[in-house]
């Protein structure tokens, strides 16, 4: 479902342009669970942004569900990033003026889904991430393995077909973090396609295939086919 | 998405910032408010000098001796003009039809005194029918009688009965005026100044008595109630006939009407009122580039908080109208808080001078609104413009402030 080619990113420092991904080829097929591990600066979350379409590559084809998405317009992206992908992130990114319940709602209600509806998902999302109990907290009454449950929640409400989550467990301690690799591996089990970007080489370790990047390219594309959880 | 989600998402964004909400909301306040109490007060001086226009009687004629108007030449032979006569006036009233009635003026300055007490009055010399052509009211006793032209009588003004009576009661008094006894027939109502007199300070006298008392043929002037506005020019062109007639076929009178007097006066205060919406104007602009202030430090610090909603899938235009709703929002309820603002302040103003007409003008209420609403708009629109532009990578890369 995912194939790039060819795919270059450029970005310009100053007078020297700084090659974050050079002629990068891959493919992810559907339900897939994939990590994406290199040292900082190999060009991961350049890749992330790519395939999560926030970002453009400088050269090369993105061909995301069969559809070429180079040249596509903002509005057009916007509308594959409602409804195909969802993010996690390492900093959470929940608003911290809305409660949990809020948090999950915003993508819904900014894609116009009819409040009952909306209120079903809510309940849905947060029961798989267990936080019904929590639906009415704000971000600073939940503790950070909670917050990450909510930024789960939120980005699997729209439906997605791919979740792409940076560094996820990296501002958790390690048994929040253990936590939150579970539930992301769940989800992957009921076919969410997961893409898992970590330095930290155990989180890596868990996931079927793990692409390696260093100093954006691919050095390493290796599947491991029996491996599920630990 | 909905209207009203959205509206919900701006207003939470509001609340969560609830001092640079209510300081921007401030900035639009003043300046509405300030808009609505300054064309109130233009608005105010208008209705005051029309007022005192009415007061002086609307459809009034005044006639008065000599030929001040400026014509091109100065006149080859110049003659001293006639008396204006009490015979004048009573013919003026008797064959112009259009003129209701007609009072004489005679005015000058003496010294009033009652025992050893005594005071500079401003006198006036005319008939009953001053009463009815000024607007005026008796308080006790009554006016000057009808048909009484010599007499040792007068009618004098509040501030003079108590300053030269004390609490005695003036009625049937003598008062010594100049070089006169006269008997305090009236007192009239306070009514404080009336264009260029006190009313309050005067003594007023028959007609005859004045001109011997200051030693004169002729009148100050003559006022000429007209009946109906629309017969003024008519009347006008009526007098300088008879007038013309009465004194040897010269035309030697000016006749002023008010209306002249009064539309430059308008003229004057409407002016006035331009100027004092343009610096309302002006502060309400101000006020504008405190939203744009306020909205462009919003962006920056939920730079964050748009990555985020970029992500989710929210396009372009929606993030650009939660910042207009946004600045809308500040805009709208500053401008309906500064309309109460302002609207208090007109009623404190008229609390402290009863006599001046406070009012805010219908249209600055309109305009004052709609420019804040458009102030906010105009405003916003170029930090929510850069909110949309904002590139989600970066700033999904800001580190929590």
């Amino acid at each position: 479902m995912i194939e790039l080619t060819g795919v270059t990113r450029t970005f310009a420092v100053g007078e020297q342009p700084v090659h974050a991904l050079r002629d990068i080829d891959l493919a992810i097929d559907r339900g897939e669970y994939t990590a994406i591990m290199g040292p900082s600066g190999s060009g991961k979350s350049t890749l992330l942004n790519i395939l999560g379409c926030l970002d453009r590559p400088t050269s090369g084809s993105y061909r995301l569900d069969g559809e070429e998405t180079r040249g596509l317009s903002e509005a057009r992206l916007s509308r594959i990033r409602r409804h195909k992908i969802g993010f996690v992130f390492q900093f959470f990114h929940l608003v911290p003026r809305l409660t949990a319940a809020e948090n999950v709602e915003l993508p819904m209600a900014f894609a116009g889904i009819a409040p009952d509806e909306r209120r079903r998902r809510i309940g849905k999302a947060l029961a798989a991430v267990g936080l019904t109990a929590r639906a009415r907290h704000r971000p600073d009454q939940l503790s950070g393995g909670e917050r990450q449950r909510v930024a789960i929640a939120r980005a699997v409400v729209m439906e997605p077909a791919i979740l792409l989550a940076d560094e996820p467990t990296g501002n958790l301690d390690s048994t929040s973090g253990g936590e939150i690799v579970a539930l992301i591996e769940a989800m992957n089990r009921q076919g969410l396609t997961v893409l898992v970007v970590t330095h930290d080489p155990q989180i890596g370790g868990r996931a079927r295939r793990r692409i390696r990047l260093a100093d954006g390219a691919i050095v390493a594309d290796e599947q491991v086919p029996q491996a599920g959880g630990l | 998405m909905r209207a009203s989600d959205l509206l919900r998402f701006s207003t939470g964004a509001l609340r969560g910032h609830r001092l640079r909400t209510v300081l921007s909301l401030f900035g639009v306040a003043v300046g509405v408010a300030s808009v609505i109490t300054l064309t109130s007060l233009g608005e105010g001086a208008r209705l005051y000098i029309t007022g005192e226009f009415a007061s002086l009687g609307s459809n009034l004629l005044i006639i008065v001796p000599g030929k001040t108007e400026t014509v091109g030449h100065a006149p080859l032979v110049s003659t001293a003009p006639h008396d204006l006569t009490l015979a004048d006036a009573q013919a003026l009233a008797r064959r112009v039809p259009a003129i209701r009635r007609v009072a004489p003026v005679v005015l000058g300055t003496a010294a009033a005194s009652v025992a050893e007490r005594s005071r500079e009055v401003t006198v006036i010399g005319t008939t009953r029918d001053m009463l009815a052509i000024r607007h005026l009211s008796v308080r006790i006793g009554r006016f000057l009688p009808e048909e009484v032209y010599d007499a040792p009588l007068c009618v004098i003004g509040p501030k003079v009965q108590t300053e030269l009576f004390g609490n005695r009661s003036p009625l049937g008094q003598i008062l010594r005026v100049g070089e006169m006894r006269l008997r305090v027939i009236g007192i009239l109502a306070p009514r404080g100044t009336s264009i260029g007199m006190n009313v309050d300070e005067v003594v007023e006298i028959p007609v005859e008595t004045a001109l011997r008392m200051f030693d004169r043929s002729s009148l100050f002037r003559v006022l000429a109630e007209v009946h109906g506005h629309r017969d003024m020019a008519e009347a006008k062109r009526a007098v300088l006939a008879l007038l013309r007639e009465r004194h040897d076929g010269e035309e030697d009178v000016t006749v002023l009407t008010q209306d002249s007097v009064l539309s430059t006066f308008t003229q004057i205060l409407n002016a006035l009122t331009a100027a004092l919406a343009g610096i309302a104007a002006i502060s309400l602009t101000v006020a504008g580039i405190g939203i744009m202030n306020v909205m462009l430090v919003s962006v920056s610090e939920r730079t964050r908080e748009i990555g985020l909603l970029k992500a989710l899938g929210v396009t372009r235009p929606q993030v650009v109208s939660v910042f207009l709703i946004e600045a809308s929002i500040i805009s709208t309820a500053g401008g309906l808080l500064g309309l109460l603002a302002g609207f208090g302040a007109a009623r404190l103003i008229q609390g402290i001078y009863p006599d001046f007409p406070v009012q805010p003008p219908f249209w600055a209420v309109g305009a004052a609104l709609l420019l804040s609403i458009t102030v906010g708009i105009a405003f916003g629109s170029l930090p929510a413009r850069r909110a949309a532009r904002l590139d989600p990578v970066e700033a999904l890369m800001r580190r929590r402030a």
